[in-house]
């Protein structure tokens, strides 16, 4: 087991509603896990908790076996990666130099990457197809394509888990299938995943398991063609929702009127 | 497509131009003054001191050379150039553009100081020693509240160096209000103004231990800068332990900028403009960015106060022509939109 997160539950300092509760996950290497559930339910906070980026008020987090609160930054960056939603600085480096950053936590406090970690960064920028972006300045590409360097950082950071916060969300058509074709290629030597999204779609083409995250119903986590079944989709979202099958895909609409 | 930012020709012209200036604006500076010395001569007096070169120049030239000049010569790149690189760090730290190595209260610790030191003793050593002190203080205090206040943004520190600033501020006024009009109080406003005209070869010797290492540690971890610049998040998903890598720079700044203010009073600009100029010239990557701020700020501070003692009989200080030069270079980049900030 990667990661495992035993009956964790959250809120925040100030209110005292709770974002989830109870909820547990397990993620073995090779597996992919979707996130899914309405806008606000707390699926960016749940990444954060995994990540070790905000601390849980209930249960624990292990990493590869080790208590979370026990590892330094550098250990857990070994292990984890996170693409987060939406990335930006001020400073506009070259996108090359940010895909570097990413062997960080392989590296000494005073080293600096040299060559070898420059061919990782160019390496990882031609498998995502952005070559061509190497030498362009991080603060003047789309939302979509940093979201594609924020990737490309993360195979030079070679970590056992990526964790995804809405990777789709700035892709076009082309670049969503493209991505889900790269995960699958990603998870098919060994590489552990899991990412939030917003398009069940996206669940049923790549995830083993889904865990579902609604405001009145426990968290729940299963096999995905199990979980997301219509009463759950409908549930979740508050709206009619069919789960069309054809042949291997298996896709899914809202039915709200149109008057 | 996106057009490429800094190709490698440029890059290793800028290089080449960030080492040969200084040197040329160094032995340049032992020129001017009021003694005339011939450029030979300088490199002769120079190298006498490392090498076995027997004199051929009157004793007077080597009394010149190295106890009048080379101490102010020293003293202004070491001051324009440490805080310059001081200035470069807590830009990347705290990613913002209008962020000075003073932003946390250095110079308003360090004018209190030296204020004070100035009414209770009078001795130059005691000044220094104050103005360092105080300026470290300060942005102790800082820290301190930031942590009392469970505070963990950014912005929450520099708010802090507002408030600490004004209040070392005030303090300064009240000193200054009780001063002797006659006595005292000019000398309290002439250090405020800033001035390296009478800095000596024993003011600058503990400058440079403090000010050596520390930007020595700052250039060992330029490559982590670039990692903290990225954001707090970002930087801790890459494995960077940020509070501890950003109190490690902000020390090592502050140690640079406060000694700078002890010795040479407050020079301001010269810690916001260079940084800004250098990411002009060599981009925002803090591997290439901090030897240029570092090799920029020693040229900007040396030049000026070049200009400070030759153009005008009785010396302008330092700190207002930085400001006179910095605020219509500042406008010019602001203008132009050459700064690279969104």
């Amino acid at each position: 087991m990667i990661l495992s997160a035993d009956k964790l539950g959250f809120s925040y300092p100030d209110r005292p509603e709770r974002i989830f509760s109870d909820l547990s996950l397990n993620i073995a290497a090779g597996e992919v896990v979707c996130v899914l559930g309405p806008n606000g339910v707390g699926k960016s906070t749940l990444l954060r908790c995994l990540a070790g980026l905000s601390q849980p008020n209930a249960g624990k987090v292990e990493l590869d076996g080790r208590s979370m609160a026990s590892l330094s930054r550098p250990e857990i960056a070994r292990q984890l990666a996170l693409v987060p939603q939406s990335h930006e600085t001020v400073f506009a480096f070259c996108v090359r130099t940010v895909v570097e950053m990413g062997r960080a936590p392989h590296l000494g406090l005073f080293d600096v990457p040299g060559k070898e970690v420059t061919e990782l960064a160019l390496a990882a920028l031609s498998t995502l197809g952005i070559g061509h972006l190497a030498e362009a300045a991080y603060t003047e590409i789309s939302g979509g394509e940093r979201q594609l360097v924020q990737i490309a950082r993360v195979l030079v950071q070679a970590p056992k888990l990526m964790i995804l916060d809405e990777p789709t969300a700035h892709l076009d058509f082309a670049n969503q299938a493209r991505f889900l074709a790269l995960i699958r290629r990603l998870v098919e030597t060994g590489l552990a995943v899991i990412f939030t999204t917003h398009a069940p779609d996206h669940a049923y083409t790549l995830a083993d398991r889904t865990l579902v995250l609604s405001r009145d119903h426990p968290p729940a986590v299963g096999p995905t063609s199990k979980i997301l079944t219509e009463e759950t989709l409908s549930q979740t979202y508050g709206v009619p929702i069919r789960v069309i099958r054809s042949g291997n895909h298996i896709t899914c609409v809202a039915e709200i009127d149109r008057e | 497509m996106p057009a490429p930012v800094h190709q490698k020709p440029t890059r290793s012209l800028a290089a080449v131009f960030l080492i040969l200036l200084p040197v040329a604006i160094f032995l340049l500076s032992f020129l001017l003054g009021r003694y005339p010395v011939e450029p030979l001569t300088v490199i002769k007096v120079i190298a006498a001191q490392l090498l076995p070169v027997s004199p051929d120049w009157p004793p007077v030239v080597t009394s010149v050379v190295l106890d009048v000049r080379l101490p102010r010569v020293l003293a202004a790149m070491v001051v324009g150039g440490g805080l310059a690189i001081a200035g470069a760090c807590y830009q990347g730290v705290f990613r913002n553009p209008l962020v000075s190595p003073f932003t946390l209260g250095v110079s308003a610790g360090a004018g209190f100081g030296a204020a004070a030191a100035i009414l209770l003793f009078g001795e130059r050593y005691a000044t220094q020693a104050c103005a360092f002190a105080f300026g470290l203080l300060a942005v102790a205090i800082c820290f301190a509240m930031n942590r009392f206040f469970r505070l963990n943004s950014t912005i929450a520190l520099v708010l802090g160096g507002v408030i600490v600033g004004s209040l070392f501020t005030a303090l300064l006024s009240l000193l200054k209000y009780v001063a002797d009009p006659n006595s005292k109080l000019p000398v309290i406003e002439f250090w405020l103004l800033g001035s390296l005209s009478s800095v000596s070869t024993a003011d600058l010797v503990p400058v440079l231990t403090v000010t050596i290492p520390s930007v020595l540690g700052l250039l060992a971890l330029r490559w982590r800068l670039n990692l903290l610049a990225m954001g707090d998040e970002q930087a801790s998903i890459m494995g960077v332990e940020v509070a501890r890598l950003r109190l490690a720079i902000i020390l090592l700044s502050t140690l640079i900028a406060a000694s700078a203010v002890s010795i040479s009073g407050i020079i301001g600009w010269v810690g916001l403009v260079v940084p800004h100029l250098a990411r002009i010239l060599v981009g925002p990557d803090f591997r290439r960015l901090l030897p240029a701020a570092l090799s920029l700020g020693a040229c900007y501070l040396l030049i000026i106060d070049d200009v400070a003692r030759t153009v005008t009989a009785a010396e302008v200080p330092l700190g207002i022509l930085t400001a006179l030069i910095g605020a219509p270079v500042f406008m010019l980049l602001l203008g132009r939109g050459r700064l690279g900030w969104a």
